[in-house]
């Protein structure tokens, strides 16, 4: 049976679904089973200094390149043949305004991941999965903004269409999309690959944060009218009242 | 009207010694825990100084409590919500672990392990974060114990606001006093606005400022917004921790461990019914001099018939309005004024209250030369600064610490008439506004400070809302995650960071 393997079946056929499946199940197992394990793990009470630069360099830069890749490949292309927005014009406001984000991302994580290994403090309060993970971030950065050197040399965007039509593929329970993918630079491949990884990941680490971070504005911000709360056991919003938590 | 009822807390500064069994009773209950080791829920300071974190009074820098906007509004300090959300990938308000202390421990192993040498074997520090030798301890819980260190230092404290402070660095003038401190419980908590995932709450039945673990995900807000620094980031569990008021013994009518071990019996618990309506608008009082009468304002007086009524229409327990009528926070701090909430112009309206001490008379051999109100010094001789104590409980308005102080001191002068001298001296009682009858009760509670007298904590009632039968076999309180310790050994969702080296043999 081992004459059809085809390692680009095996990543970009197969593994997008495993990727999904664990994250999916993964974060609400922990979710549901260790409430108390999910948090973002904040280092900056033992050590200020790279933090406050570092963290937000890197936090604002990510945000920019997470909602950027999320929106551009998942953009059903369609909408952008009936908004009349021509492929080489989104690939070029991809590299304008994912590429300097990226670099402002791997300013702050280049900062943050010194401050992990160098600092005493830091480094013997880290995780394995604490280094490991930002590690592997910072590697991604790093591919994704040497892939913008290969990006340069085909501007009209027919690249950038196959990966989005292989990333809707994909939710769209397309399984030969995989062959989208196989002729494009070993570059894209590594990073698509280390992205799948990343996400097979986040369950387990303390990327979960994520998921606070972006409910946090609407928690805060929309579901809590003013800024105090008091819970009450009569009224029954207490949860369950045996709550050992509380 | 909307009538709550809270657990509040009463310390007698008068008598505290300074002894710390509040603190380390507390932290052996408490905080001795990986991650949590420089926390202290409950510590006490040397005042005057700086405290514990370092220049924690100091809210021009630490940015803690709230503040009254030029258009009137009432928002945390550190910033409304959407500055305190756009804070959170770095909180520039936040202190670091060195501000507290950095913990550690000693190499007491080396004592009995080291082999024969020259000099005597000596335990030297180490961190408890890293495990690495620490040359020189910089800090510590309670660094200025009895006015340790410089002057200089000490006096960068904030209650010297409007002080000529120089002559009090003088050996002859030097003044000091005992601040025990823990979480209030605040009417109008700063920690809780401050919390971008909603996970501190104030519980509706008793007041008590709670953090639940499992919705606490490390934003670290609340550190910052406390403006008494009292909520502390477990750096191991990345989950901030605060005092519970011991609710585990509230609840079953105990007093709290810190009040339960206090030697000196300075501390008091009992009821107080507050109007939860009129909460923002004390909190919101144009000047901060106003902010400690308008939290007079905000408790009823559980002897109201209209209070009463009222109060058993929103659900208080019979018990607890029994409770609040032989409340001794009451007595203290509305029928006598003798107690004050610890810096009201925090404007969090705190619910643990202090009685200010007495203090010898300054410049003891000039005795003669100085105010005699009668029979009673006058206690603005007196050698702690009235405007220091005003600085700490009423925001800077010595009239109403002047007049504890005077009852106070009337309460000695009286006692001593009526013991000594065998007469009731109705005089000394009526120049402070009381009664022989009232200074009475006031010795019993405030001197004497039965048991009975000091905690009058009702029992919470959770039978009528929960079964007890669904909590068989529970497991009392934990961390989170039901009855796990919260740090499971093999879990794929985050293990236990491998134990710190510790120093082996040498």
């Amino acid at each position: 049976m081992f004459q059809n393997f085809n390692l680009d079946f095996i990543i970009f056929g197969i593994m997008p679904y495993v990727a999904l499946t664990v994250l999916v199940i993964g974060s609400i197992a922990r979710y549901e089973t260790e409430p108390f394990t999910w948090k973002s793990s904040s280092s900056q009470l033992l050590r200020r200094k790279q933090l406050i630069w570092g963290s937000i360099l890197f936090h604002v830069g990510i945000i920019i390149v997470f909602f950027g890749h999320l929106i551009g490949l998942f953009t059903p292309i369609w909408v952008l043949d009936s908004l009349g927005v021509p492929y080489w014009l989104k690939q070029w406001m991809a590299v304008l305004i994912g590429g300097p984000a990226g670099i402002v991302a791997l300013i702050g994580s280049t900062m943050l991941l010194h401050r992990r290994l160098t600092d005493p403090r830091i480094r013997v309060t880290s995780s394995f999965a604490d280094i490991l993970i930002m590690v592997l971030i910072w590697l991604q950065l790093v591919i994704g903004l040497f892939t913008i050197t290969q990006t340069l040399q085909h501007m009209d965007g027919g690249k950038m269409v196959l990966f989005m039509e292989w990333s809707q593929s994909v939710v769209t329970w397309n399984v030969n999309a995989w062959v989208n993918v196989v002729d494009v630079h070993w570059l894209y491949k590594l990073h698509i690959f280390l992205g799948l990884i990343i996400t097979i990941l986040f369950p387990f680490t303390r990327l979960v944060h994520m998921i606070s971070g972006f409910a946090a504005p609407f928690r805060y911000l929309l579901t809590r009218p003013g800024y105090q709360i008091v819970r009450s056991r009569r009224s029954g919003d207490a949860g369950p009242a045996s709550s050992p938590g509380e | 009207m909307k009538i709550r009822a809270q657990i509040g807390m009463v310390l007698n500064l008068d008598k505290c010694i300074g002894c710390h069994t509040c603190s380390v009773t507390c932290k052996n209950v408490w905080t001795s825990r990986d991650g949590v080791e420089y926390a202290w829920f409950n510590n006490v300071e040397t005042k005057p100084g700086i405290g514990y974190p370092k220049d924690w009074e100091n809210q021009a820098r630490w940015k803690g409590g709230w503040e009254r906007t030029k258009a009137g509004k009432l928002q945390p300090k550190q910033g409304g919500k959407w500055r305190i959300l756009s804070n959170i990938f770095g909180n520039p308000d936040l202190p670091e672990i060195d501000d507290y202390y950095e913990p550690f421990d000693f190499d007491y192993d080396h004592l009995k392990s080291a082999p024969e040498m020259a000099a005597f074997p000596t335990a030297r520090p180490r961190s408890r974060i890293s495990g690495e030798r620490m040359e020189k301890i910089e800090h510590g819980p309670n660094w200025e114990e009895i006015l340790g260190g410089e002057f200089s230092k000490r006096s960068q404290d904030y209650n010297f606001d409007g002080i000529q402070k120089d002559i009090y660095g003088e050996y002859e003038n030097t003044f000091m006093m005992y601040l025990p401190r823990l979480c209030e419980h605040c009417l109008n908590p700063a920690c809780v606005a401050s919390c971008p995932s909603g996970a501190i709450y104030k519980r509706e039945e008793d007041g008590i400022v709670l953090i639940d673990q499992e919705k606490c995900r490390g934003w670290r807000m609340c550190v910052s917004g406390c403006p008494y620094k009292k909520i502390y980031y477990n750096w191991e569990s990345g989950k901030s921790e605060k005092c519970t008021l011991c609710y585990p013994r509230i609840e079953s009518g105990n007093p709290t461990v810190c009040s339960e071990t206090c030697v000196g019996r300075i501390r008091y618990l009992g009821v107080m019914l507050y109007d939860a309506d009129k909460i923002e608008q004390a909190a919101n009082a144009p000047d901060t001099t106003d902010l400690y009468d308008a939290q007079l304002d905000v408790f009823l007086d559980p002897n109201d018939p209209v209070v009463i009524e009222t109060a058993r229409a929103d659900g208080i327990p019979e018990d607890w309005i029994r409770a609040a009528q032989h409340s001794p926070i009451w007595k203290m701090a509305m029928e006598w004024k003798v107690a004050f909430p610890l810096h009201p112009e925090y404007r969090t309206l705190p619910m643990v209250w202090y009685i200010p001490p007495l203090s010898p008379i300054q410049n003891a051999a000039e005795a003669g030369k100085i105010g005699h109100d009668g029979q009673m010094p006058d206690v603005r001789s007196l050698r702690i600064p009235v405007r220091y104590l005003a600085n700490l409980l009423t925001a800077g308005d010595e009239a109403p610490v002047v007049q504890a102080l005077e009852r106070m001191s009337a309460m000695r002068a009286y006692m001593r008439a009526k013991t000594v001298d065998g007469v009731r001296d109705e005089a000394i009682a009526a120049r402070v506004g009381l009664s022989g009858r009232v200074i009475d009760e006031m010795y019993k509670i405030m001197a004497l400070a039965d048991y009975e007298d000091r905690f009058v904590i009702p029992t919470t009632h959770r039978e009528q809302v929960e079964d007890a039968y669904d909590l068989r076999g529970g497991c009392g309180f934990t961390d989170g995650n039901g009855c796990s310790s919260g740090i499971s050994g093999g879990s794929l969702f985050g293990g236990k960071r491998k134990a710190l080296k510790m120093p082996e043999a040498m």
